[in-house]
């Protein structure tokens, strides 16, 4: 993406400028739609109809309400600490974003072809807890703080079993660049890694249960790791209110709600190229059998955006069904059973790959 | 060096999305565990006791209404069953049969509330959602037959304000018809839930005795496993004609007494109250509603008092006459303000997430605890 753009222009910071500028289009317009969706597959499961006046079923709810957070006084408490807590809403929306960098969307749209994209992503993604205990601790109050330690014990127990799964496929497909897993996975959902992978034989079938195993243990951890239900307690809004940002309001809350939904659907795409082929298609591609080379890129860009909504939806389905967890209980799922049976599974499919 | 650490004072409310009103909770806290609790009231406090020496005695009526909110023909029925008492005076059959299906209709629509609340503090919000869904029929039959869905000031002293609608009966049977699968389908969304069940089983544990001690009543005494209504132990109108059980607190999935034993016994008065109202909805015999109403209400000199079983527990109304128009005083005991007191008793030793639980599952409100 960024050689094809510096061919084309020929100077490297606008090219560079460029290549950012597509991820953070897609950040934004994810979380506009992300935003919505929620509201409406809440609204049926819940038997009601959700937005339905501002355009069609209400798709420009969100931007009503984006405008309307955009014009909002931006009120700081007087004895908040104000350099972390503007700081704070910034960090947790670069961490979500930056994400993005190195997410193969198809075969020609990746921002930087990073060849640690994998270890990137899990650091990276770490300086969302920096964000939130700054914006609980900054904003001086009691609620706040709560939420920011909740927040940062959960987080940083539930990378723990990300982490070990990650490793696992990393052992399994010997490369932490995301753009090569997804290559591997190609030309059919058979040879999807959630299924075993691209090889052939016995191992291929002992694989297939302790990689749908990795599969769920790394949906659940992520779910906690993205603060949704049933693992939302850092901002569960009948004990604290909102959590980490219950002071912050206008544009700066919006930057968490964005960040938040960002964070869903990265968490999705990971998992996604994985475990769910990334970008390439369950059936092939329509632009291989008619012959326009040039199509395959979009079908790519649709099967992965296709797929990562889907486990959108699942995480969205979740939390309108499920109660939630209390700290210690959520403490208890982490290092009692994830990380145990991650680490298990680690061990297996570390053995399976050698035979 | 011992590192110097001092215990943080949170002061949950009164602005806060599940104190169910203007309560405050001051909790005393060493990181997330409680170490005392002590509720503070007063914010929605509204002199009723007071303004009602000032009214005469049908005038009152409508204040009971915002008393308990959720449970309006439940303080209207003990109201007027109180002032009934002091003047002696006989009931219509038709009335009493009405009286007892709007009570029952009630304690439904506001147990839905108190479990849907309790569910949605847990953060469970589509069952929440559901269940007032249900409510909605319950408060269009009210709507049909009195015209308000939530303040009905519908009993009066000697009769209730208007007749039933002819379509009342057909509608009610087409309820409990909707209503019975509802149940069995909260039970499968919410009650059996593994993740609700681990926030509610075994927390805030209230033994028998304590309940006894502190006088808690309702559903909070029943979910401790004592077998206490007043609709039996004391039957007033003619609840002793009806066959009905009272479910208590077993610890199906936990202590006897726990949060969920007191969700529990909610959901199984619902199916009780459908089953008194099955019964009652057939028999309601003819006759005019408004014949025993007294021209001019002035009781003899006396004291009476008279308690009813509402959503929330046993509540009395202490009314002195000095046989003017006027009631010397109202005493009101209210159920939701003598179960709060527990929440000290209950917290001790538990995490912020479960004050929420269980707090939810005392069932609060706070218009009859400030009055």
């Amino acid at each position: 993406m960024y050689q094809f753009l510096y061919d084309l222009i020929g100077n490297e910071i606008l090219a560079g400028l460029l290549v950012a500028v597509v991820p953070l289009t897609i950040i934004l317009v994810f979380a506009l739609f992300g935003i919505w969706l929620e509201r409406k597959v809440s609204a049926h499961m819940q038997d009601r109809l959700g937005p339905m006046r501002t355009g069609w079923h209400g798709w420009l709810q969100t931007v009503a309400d984006l405008m309307k957070m955009l014009q909002k006084e931006d009120i700081i408490a007087t004895d908040a600490d104000k350099t972390l807590y503007n700081i704070a809403p910034v960090l947790v929306f670069t961490g979500s974003f930056a994400a993005y960098a190195v997410i193969p969307f198809s075969s020609k749209l990746l921002g930087s072809e990073v060849e640690i994209g994998l270890f990137y992503v899990i650091a990276i993604s770490s300086l969302v807890v920096a964000g939130i205990l700054m914006a609980g601790w900054s904003a001086n109050n009691k609620y706040s703080l709560l939420g920011a330690m909740r927040a940062a014990a959960q987080i940083i127990s539930y990378e723990i079993p990300t982490a070990l799964i990650v490793l696992s496929m990393v052992m399994f497909t010997g490369t932490l660049s995301l753009d090569k897993i997804s290559q591997m996975q190609t030309s059919s959902f058979w040879n999807w890694n959630i299924f075993g992978g691209a090889i052939f034989g016995l191992s291929k079938f002992l694989l297939i249960p302790f990689m749908i195993v990795g599969a769920l243990i790394i949906f659940t951890s992520t779910l906690a790791e993205v603060n949704r239900v049933p693992f939302d307690i850092p901002e569960a809004e009948s004990e604290l209110v909102a959590g980490y940002f219950t002071e912050y309001c206008g544009m700066k809350w919006g930057m968490f709600m964005l960040a938040e939904y960002g964070n869903m659907f990265a968490v999705s795409a990971i998992i996604s190229i994985l475990f769910l082929g990334g970008y390439q298609s369950p059936i092939g591609y329509l632009g291989n059998s008619i012959g326009t080379q040039w199509l395959v890129p979009f079908e790519q860009g649709f099967w992965f955006i296709a797929k990562g909504l889907a486990l959108v939806f699942v995480q969205m389905w979740l939390r309108w069904t499920l109660p939630r967890l209390r700290v210690d209980q959520l403490m208890t799922v982490c290092w009692k059973y994830l990380i145990p049976f991650a680490f298990i599974n680690l061990i297996i499919i570390g053995i399976i790959s050698l035979i | 060096m011992a590192l110097k650490t001092e215990t943080m004072v949170l002061n949950m409310g009164p602005q806060h999305p599940s104190t169910h009103g203007v309560l405050r909770l001051e909790l005393e806290i060493e990181g997330e565990l409680i170490l005392s609790v002590k509720p503070h009231i007063g914010y929605l406090h509204r002199c009723f006791e007071k303004h009602a020496e000032a009214m005469t005695y049908p005038q009152v009526i409508p204040y009971t209404d915002r008393l308990d909110y959720l449970a309006a023909m439940g303080n209207n029925f003990g109201y007027v069953v109180a002032v009934e008492k002091l003047l002696g005076i006989q009931i219509p059959e038709r009335v009493e049969y009405i009286r007892i299906i709007m009570a029952e209709l009630q304690r439904i629509a506001s147990h839905l509330v108190a479990i849907a609340t309790n569910g949605a503090d847990i953060g469970a919000l589509t069952p929440f959602l559901y269940l007032f869904r249900d409510r909605e029929y319950i408060l269009s039959l009210f709507e049909m037959t009195c015209g308000a869905r939530m303040l009905y000031n519908y009993m009066w002293i000697g009769g209730v304000s208007h007749d039933i609608h002819p379509d009342f009966v057909r509608k009610t049977k087409e309820f409990i018809i909707h209503f019975r699968p509802t149940i069995v389908e909260l039970n499968n969304l919410l009650t059996f839930n593994k993740i609700f069940i681990e926030r509610t089983a075994n927390i805030g544990v209230l033994p028998v005795d304590t309940a006894i001690n502190f006088g808690a009543s309702g559903p909070v005494l029943r979910g401790s496993g004592l077998q206490f209504d007043v609709r039996k132990e004391d039957p007033y109108s003619i609840y002793n004609r009806f066959d009905f059980e009272i479910p208590t607190g077993k610890g199906l999935v936990g202590t006897v007494g726990d949060c969920w034993d007191r969700y529990y016994v909610r959901v199984l008065e619902m199916e009780q109250s459908l089953r008194i109202i099955e019964q009652a909805i057939d028999k309601i015999p003819d006759g005019d509603v408004h014949s025993a109403i007294p021209k001019r209400i002035k009781p003899p000199k006396g004291t009476v008092y008279s308690r009813v079983e509402n959503p929330r527990g046993e509540l009395g109304y202490f009314i002195i006459s000095d046989g003017n128009l006027n009631p010397f005083r109202v005493k009101v005991r209210a159920p939701s303000f003598v179960n709060l007191e527990l929440m000290g008793e209950l917290c001790k030793g538990h995490l912020v997430a479960d004050v929420i639980a269980i707090l939810g599952s005392l069932d609060i409100v706070l218009g009859e605890i400030d009055r």
